[in-house]
């Protein structure tokens, strides 16, 4: 009973919050952002890039951490909606359970725009992504030329049933189709784990000794298996991660990883605040926006170290 | 449960019955052993060891507190912590790296007296008090290290190497740790408490064991045991992380449950803990070895778990 006094309450408050806010306007534009997770360097730098535009623009940013709980992040877009915010940007834990909280923000009107991960069975105002599939591709590709077009391949997969790993595994099985002479014998999970992909690796070097390349679906993966290669990462085993981690550009850098697949999480904050702001004022947004993604080697390694 | 039950039969027969976790790893060796060829080697046998350090060193710790009928959740987060204030310490802030070591620590020890006061004086159940500890040091891990790795002082990653070709570093702490742990265990009055208030909290009270004070020494090692992890583990990476060993404490229960000691206090040993453990880390390295999909390996590591723990009971029905 209590419970639901107070309930009636936020929402007796959140609807005079709104409605004084879209008649007196002025004042900065109130954002809301949900982080899937902020327990991994790549949702930092999006969380950093996204800081950073709200302060060039005068808007007022709110970041929450949904500690990659799906039900926790419905919790937090349920608040912004009652804390008046002019547009929510959620980055969802998962695809399909983030539907529940885009219904909560269309309910009371408020525009969503999803970053890094799309929604499924709920309209957003845009999905701002970088393009998984192409970039699985890119890595077959990068990936082969540096075996010289032959060879066994193991691949590490992400978290089991993720939309990343799903994309990065699709577009890399298609990508590496192309490539007869070049053989994937073990498809394993590490969890996008740095510690799995070492021990992972290590156990895969025993079952398949003669792999000469590695797929990592994630750089922090990539990492824990040049760990277990040892001396022979960059030199008879190439390996290629994704994502262009700081860490993982050093790596690049010192020739240890052949390549990463390197998303733009910054920008893919940026891009999204910029969309969210755009939204909060009544502008009618393109479904996607698709932040490149782009290879990066030793040859052009330097462009990305900032 | 005594041993005179068995006198008749033979002693390796008493020793695998005595050992239900033990008899399970044998049975699961054997079949790993079948199926692949790449399982039985002395390079793949420490590999096993090497991923079992973590999960042991950590499990060893939680053996105590689940002696006492205790739990500790934050074994986990407390491990990422102390190795992130250690790297930390030694880049960022310059402390040379023995300081900065002792600073890691000293960090694990003081989590675990905070637990132990939360649970002894504040009358908090240990699940809580664990479960707020999980998150509290999980988030300063986070705090300090800006969520981004850090690497170790090349000093301390040596503790991830390999001494010659042959003798992983992470094996001869399991190993030190684990001895350590069962010396506490049978032969000091801290060991035999920790029996006595899992046994009956308040029959260790009226014999004269001050209860509290136990518990803050239980804690404190658990929270020492995980620092100790945490170190070795981002050693063997030479990178603190502040996600690390994210649900390694399940694992650590996990490990000391199927070494047959019990939930609700009184049982357990240092010897089943570290079965336990290799039992975890063969199964892994067994998967890996077959190649198991990444959708099947959970079910069959949660398949394995519960019939490891079922085959002790089942042992202990039938014996006693």
């Amino acid at each position: 009973m209590k419970r639901t006094v107070g309930l009636v309450a936020v929402l007796v408050l959140a609807l005079t919050a709104c409605d004084t806010d879209t008649s007196g306007g002025g004042g900065p534009v109130k954002l809301g952002m949900s982080v899937s997770t902020l327990n991994n360097p790549y949702f930092v730098q999006l969380r950093q890039g996204a800081e950073e535009e709200a302060r060039t623009r005068g808007a007022q940013l709110t970041v929450t951490d949904a500690q990659n709980d799906a039900s926790q992040q419905v919790n937090q877009v349920q608040n912004f909606t009652s804390q008046s915010m002019k547009a929510i940007i959620l980055n969802p834990v998962d695809s399909d359970a983030a539907a529940p909280a885009v219904k909560a923000a269309d309910r009371v009107k408020i525009p969503v725009i999803a970053v890094d991960r799309g929604v499924n069975g709920a309209e957003v105002a845009q999905t701002v992504a970088s393009d998984n599939v192409a970039g699985g591709r890119l890595a077959a590709q990068e990936l082969a030329e540096q075996m010289g077009e032959k060879g066994e391949v193991a691949v590490l997969e992400g978290v089991p049933g993720t939309s990343a790993a799903r994309e990065r595994g699709q577009g890399f099985t298609e990508g590496i189709k192309a490539f007869p002479g070049i053989r994937v014998v073990a498809q394993q999970p590490a969890d996008f784990d740095r510690t799995k992909g070492l021990d992972v690796m290590t156990n895969l070097l025993q079952s398949q000794p003669g792999i000469t390349g590695v797929f990592a679906q994630n750089d922090e993966m990539a990492l824990g298996a040049i760990k277990a290669l040892g001396a022979k990462a960059g030199q008879e085993v190439k390996v290629v991660g994704f994502d262009g981690t700081p860490d993982a550009l050093k790596a690049v850098q010192a020739g240890t990883m052949a390549a990463t697949i390197a998303q733009q999480p910054r920008l893919l904050g940026k891009q999204a605040v910029q969309a969210a702001i755009k939204a909060a004022g009544g502008e009618t947004l393109g479904k996607t926006v698709a932040v490149p993604v782009k290879v990066v080697t030793k040859e052009n390694v330097a462009e990305f170290v900032s | 449960m005594s041993a005179e039950t068995f006198t008749r039969r033979s002693p390796a027969v008493v020793w695998l019955a005595e050992n239900g976790a033990l008899a399970a790893l044998v049975v699961l060796a054997v079949a790993l052993s079948l199926l692949s060829s790449d399982f039985l080697t002395v390079t793949n046998l420490l590999n096993v060891g090497v991923q079992a350090a973590v999960t042991a060193i950590l499990a060893f710790g939680v053996t105590f507190v689940i002696i006492t009928g205790g739990i500790d959740l934050s074994v986990g987060s407390v491990a990422a912590l102390s190795a992130i204030v250690l790297a930390w310490s030694a880049t960022d802030a310059g402390l040379p790296w023995p300081l900065a070591t002792l600073l890691g620590l000293a960090v694990g020890l003081a989590a675990g007296l905070v637990n132990a006061t939360l649970i002894a004086y504040g009358k908090l159940p240990p699940f809580i008090a664990t479960l707020a500890m999980l998150g509290i040091a999980r988030g300063l891990a986070l705090v300090i290290s800006q969520g981004s790795p850090i690497a170790m002082p090349e000093a301390v990653a040596h503790l991830g190497d390999t001494i010659g070709s042959y003798l992983p570093v992470p094996v001869i702490v399991m190993v030190v740790v684990g001895l350590i742990t069962s010396v506490i265990l049978n032969r000091t009055y801290v060991g035999r408490a920790m029996y006595a208030i899992g046994g009956n909290e308040e029959a260790a009270r009226l014999s004269g064991i001050r209860v509290d004070r136990q518990k803050l020494i239980t804690y404190a090692l658990s929270g020492l045991f995980a620092a100790v992890a945490g170190i070795v583990l981002a050693s063997r990476l030479a990178s603190a992380q502040p996600q690390a060993a994210a649900g390694y404490e399940l694992d650590a229960i996990a490990a000391v449950v199927i070494g047959g000691a019990s939930l609700s206090g009184g049982k357990g040993r240092a010897f089943g803990t570290f079965v336990g453990a290799l039992i975890l880390a063969v199964l892994r390295n067994g998967l890996n070895l077959l190649s198991v999909s990444a959708f099947w390996q959970q079910v069959v590591i949660g398949v394995v778990i519960a019939l490891a723990v079922l085959l002790d009971t089942l042992r202990r029905r039938t014996t006693i």
